[in-house]
């Protein structure tokens, strides 16, 4: 069954995730290098350690390199939305047994936490149930991912059993989200589930060192990590600086190596220009959209002629051609990764979801009368936003302007990252805000949970039992017709008939960084491929560059 | 002689517009620093006041078939000149200076008065009260001013959160205990005086005193703190909003728009971030002129020089 499924999903996804990225770096085979530490630059401060809570790169990172997963995607072939190999488990990734229901995983012996605490079954069970089945007052964000875990078992040290309550195509994708750190068991029972928030204790290629509040998280490298050779790397420091130019200077003037996340498009060629070949640069299709999030529980957006005509005022296309030479922005696409086969595309977008008709004139005289109906004319409103330049301030300062042309007053409010994410799950006091999708694998059917209202990151607060009840089908859903047809009935639930939330753009990965970085390859995704195993640093052009 | 009743009307105006003049070539010989510090003062007022009229672009509507134009461009959509040139969104760079006047003195008077006003009073209540009272605001005081102004903003913003008013709110609050402590040390010598006696004998209350008979004889040091206030203020209002931390887009504000020009666009299009500068340094550089003349004007022993 799950070969039946992965390679009715597999095969659609490939050539669309061959043709998106761009990932166009040929190295020449060279042998990897001991020695050396890695400095990256990371435009976020961490809110906190625990990646089962945190959808940020500000904590991936920094943080992934002390953590091990049960499977991941191949480090080796990272832009392949279906190549998973195994982490913490032996062999291949297993295939489903019990018509797709049940899936057993071989844990790796020998393997131990940094604290000298072995690693067994019990650790990878503790960890998804805390993923699936949080207890009450737990966080857990990918929660929705695990809809179709109904237990896990450890029968043995060295065995761990995945039951399903229905076959789904979505179960390995899930499982291989770099956010899955496995945490230790003794740990999560000695300490409690909110320790991982701020204490690190992972079996990841790197141990934690410190970290500087504000300033920077250094690791070393683990003598006794489990991947035979690796890593190459003596250790790294990862270096807290949220303005771009900071990152973009350090790059520039040998301060840093390498920003995983993402440049605009005139920073890269800034830097390319001025250090030619000592640059190299890898992009890709992005599998992050940056979307507006209003809060139903304020009035009037918990009117949906509101919420549409804010959705109605935006210039998507126009957006995509004018805000991507300015920003790490580009695709007008739905809920979906933009050229996934289940995903919808340009074409039905235009015709059936508001606010994607090229018409821009018709779309605003409709959300001006919608807005007139609702009694609402000249709404004044704050637009909360996160303190990050790229994309956030720039497509906040455009989504502004937008609603303007409507004759909406809207100021912006900005926080840091930490404040920022508070306001949005404790606080709530906000009345729209600008939010996002990162995912990591790609795999659309989990990746859209983000807007499913009991998912776990959903900050519109509502409730719609339709959009529950259509999700479990497309989890359900086995043909790629069938998905694709109750995708779009999922996603027109979400943009047009609710319009809960609705999307600016899709963004565009952009990496340059120093040539002497070798062995790394773009995802689209920022979060994946970041153990920093793989990577070294070719010392002699290093000197070359940098002198000394 | 003729008396000024006896003139025309015309021959009055003549002489009056001529004496106005005549005043102003003499403050100019006398202050000429302080002068053209006046002068810019008054142009970034007139700026500001009259921003709807002299700006040629709505400074928050993005135009982004002119995005990054340089200055002298001509806009396709409207056929009107950028003056300086746009920055990233297509937004005239002139207009938004000249707006940007407008949030520089708004913050700035405002700042400025709220906390030279309040320090005033706080300085004078100290003095007069004395004892036990004076003693604790004083160590209250030592407290704030123990920090850096910039940083006790930053601080305080922090607890805040940004925007206009929370902008106000950061740059007053360090504001208050300086213009205190100044005022309070001329307060402390006007307490002793006998008039101060007087006024308590006959039963006047604390307020009436305070407010009435001592409050105006430190107007001098009042002054000269509230106009050193203002380019201070705008300075600080410039820096939290270059920190991302002060004003938020699209409010045209000068620290913001060098923000995002200074940092992106500095090699490929420098008018960003230069003209935003340029408005920064003169405006401060005007209020800090203007500050010491005003200074020099009400300190009686620079005066008798």
């Amino acid at each position: 069954m799950y070969s039946r499924l992965t390679k009715a999903l597999g095969a659609a996804t490939f050539g669309s995730a061959l043709a998106l990225s761009a990932a166009a770096t040929p190295t020449l085979a060279q042998t990897p290098e001991y020695g050396g530490e890695l400095r990256l630059v990371v435009g976020s401060d961490i809110p906190s350690y625990d990646a089962h809570i945190e959808s940020t790169f500000g904590m991936i990172h920094p943080i992934r390199p002390f953590y091990s997963l049960l499977i991941r995607v191949n480090p080796d072939n990272p832009s392949s939305p279906t190549d998973f190999v195994c982490d913490l488990c032996v062999g291949d990734v297993p295939e489903p047994t019990n018509g797709g229901k049940t899936y057993t995983f071989k844990i790796r012996e020998g393997v131990k936490f940094h604290d000298g605490t072995p690693l067994t079954s019990a650790d990878i069970k503790a960890t998804f149930d805390k993923l699936a089945f949080p207890p009450e007052g737990i966080a857990s964000n990918r929660k929705a991912y695990f809809k179709m875990v109904e237990s896990i078992e450890a029968p043995d040290p060295t065995t761990v059993v995945f039951n399903l309550s229905f076959p789904s195509g979505t179960f390995i994708p899930s499982v291989a989200m770099p956010f899955n750190f496995v945490y230790s068991k003794k740990d999560l029972d000695e300490h409690g589930y909110t320790w991982h928030q701020t204490n690190v204790n992972g079996s990841g290629p790197f141990k934690f060192v410190e970290h500087i509040q504000g300033s920077h998280v250094k690791g070393e490298k683990n003598p006794d990590y489990y991947h035979e050779g690796k890593p190459y790397l003596d250790g790294y420091m990862s270096i807290i600086a949220p303005k771009m130019s900071v990152r973009l200077q350090a790059i520039r003037g040998g301060q840093a190596d390498i920003e995983f996340r993402g440049f605009p498009p005139k920073a890269r060629d800034d830097l390319v220009s001025a250090l030619g070949d000592d640059i190299t640069v890898q992009e890709s299709d992005w599998n992050c959209v940056l979307l507006v999030t209003p809060n139903h529980k304020v009035k009037p957006f918990d009117d949906p002629r509101v919420r549409r005509a804010l959705s109605l005022a935006l210039d998507r296309w126009g957006g995509s051609e004018y805000l991507s030479k300015i920003a790490i922005v580009k695709t007008a696409g739905g809920i979906g990764f933009p050229g996934h086969p289940i995903s919808s595309t340009p074409e039905y977008l235009e015709n059936n979801i508001a606010g994607y008709g090229r018409d821009l004139e018709a779309n605003r005289a409709e959300a001006r009368r919608l807005l007139k109906e609702a009694g609402h004319e000249n709404l004044k409103f704050t637009l909360h936003n996160r303190g990050v330049d790229q994309p956030y301030k720039v497509v906040g300062t455009w989504a502004i302007d937008q609603w303007k042309q409507i004759g909406l007053d809207v100021e912006q409010w900005v926080q840091p990252s930490s404040p920022f994410y508070a306001t949005l799950r404790k606080q709530k006091n906000f009345d729209v805000s600008l939010d996002f999708n990162c995912q990591a694998v790609v795999n659309p059917i989990a990746d859209i949970s983000k807007f499913l209202p009991s998912g776990g990151a959903n900050y519109s607060d509502f409730e719609d039992a339709e959009l529950e009840s259509l999700y479990v089908d497309l989890l359900k859903a086995e043909g790629k017709d069938e998905q694709r047809e109750l995708f779009a009935k999922y996603e027109k639930r979400v943009l047009d008939d609710l319009a809960s939330q609705f999307i600016t753009l899709w963004w565009y990965k952009i990496n340059p960084y120093r040539s002497y970085v070798k062995g790394w390859k773009i995802a689209p995704s920022h979060y994946l491929n970041q153990s920093l195993e793989n990577i070294w640093i070719d010392a002699a052009e290093r000197k070359r560059q940098l002198g000394g | 002689m003729a008396s000024l009743d006896t003139q025309p009307r015309s021959t009055r105006d003549a002489m009056g517009r001529r004496g106005i003049f005549d005043w102003m070539i003499r403050l100019a010989r006398r202050q000429p620093l302080g002068f053209a510090g006046g002068i810019i003062v008054l142009l970034m007022v007139l700026m500001a006041v009259f921003a709807d009229f002299l700006a040629p672009f709505d400074p928050e509507a993005a135009d982004f078939t002119s995005m990054l134009v340089g200055p002298g461009s001509v806009s396709e959509m409207s056929g009107a000149t950028f003056w300086l040139g746009t920055d990233q969104f297509g937004r005239d760079l002139f207009s938004r200076i000249i707006y940007g006047a407008r949030t520089a003195l708004t913050v700035g008077f405002t700042c400025a008065i709220l906390g030279s006003t309040l320090g005033l009073l706080l300085g004078v209540a100290s003095a007069y009260f004395g004892g036990l009272f004076d003693l604790i605001v004083q160590r209250i005081i030592d407290v704030f001013m123990a920090f850096p102004l910039i940083i006790m903003a930053l601080a305080i913003v922090a607890i805040f959160g940004t925007g206009t008013d929370k902008v106000i709110i950061a740059i007053t609050i360090p504001f208050v205990p300086r213009c205190a402590r100044i005022v309070r040390s001329s307060a402390l010598a006007i307490r002793e005086m006998p008039y101060i006696d007087a006024a308590r004998s006959i039963g006047y209350g604390h307020m009436r005193i305070i407010v009435r008979h001592i409050a105006p004889n430190v107007v001098a040091p009042f002054l000269i703190m509230l106009t050193a206030f203002l380019g201070e203020a705008i300075l600080l209002e410039a820096s939290l909003s270059y920190l991302g931390l002060g004003v938020q887009e699209p409010t045209p504000a000068w620290g913001l728009m060098l923000q995002g020009g200074a940092e992106e666009y500095a090699e490929s299009a420098p008018w960003v971030p230069v003209f935003p500068g340029l408005a920064i340094t003169i405006a401060v550089f005007g209020f800090n002129l203007f500050g010491d003349a005003v200074r020099d004007a009400l300190d009686p022993k620079l005066r008798s020089q």
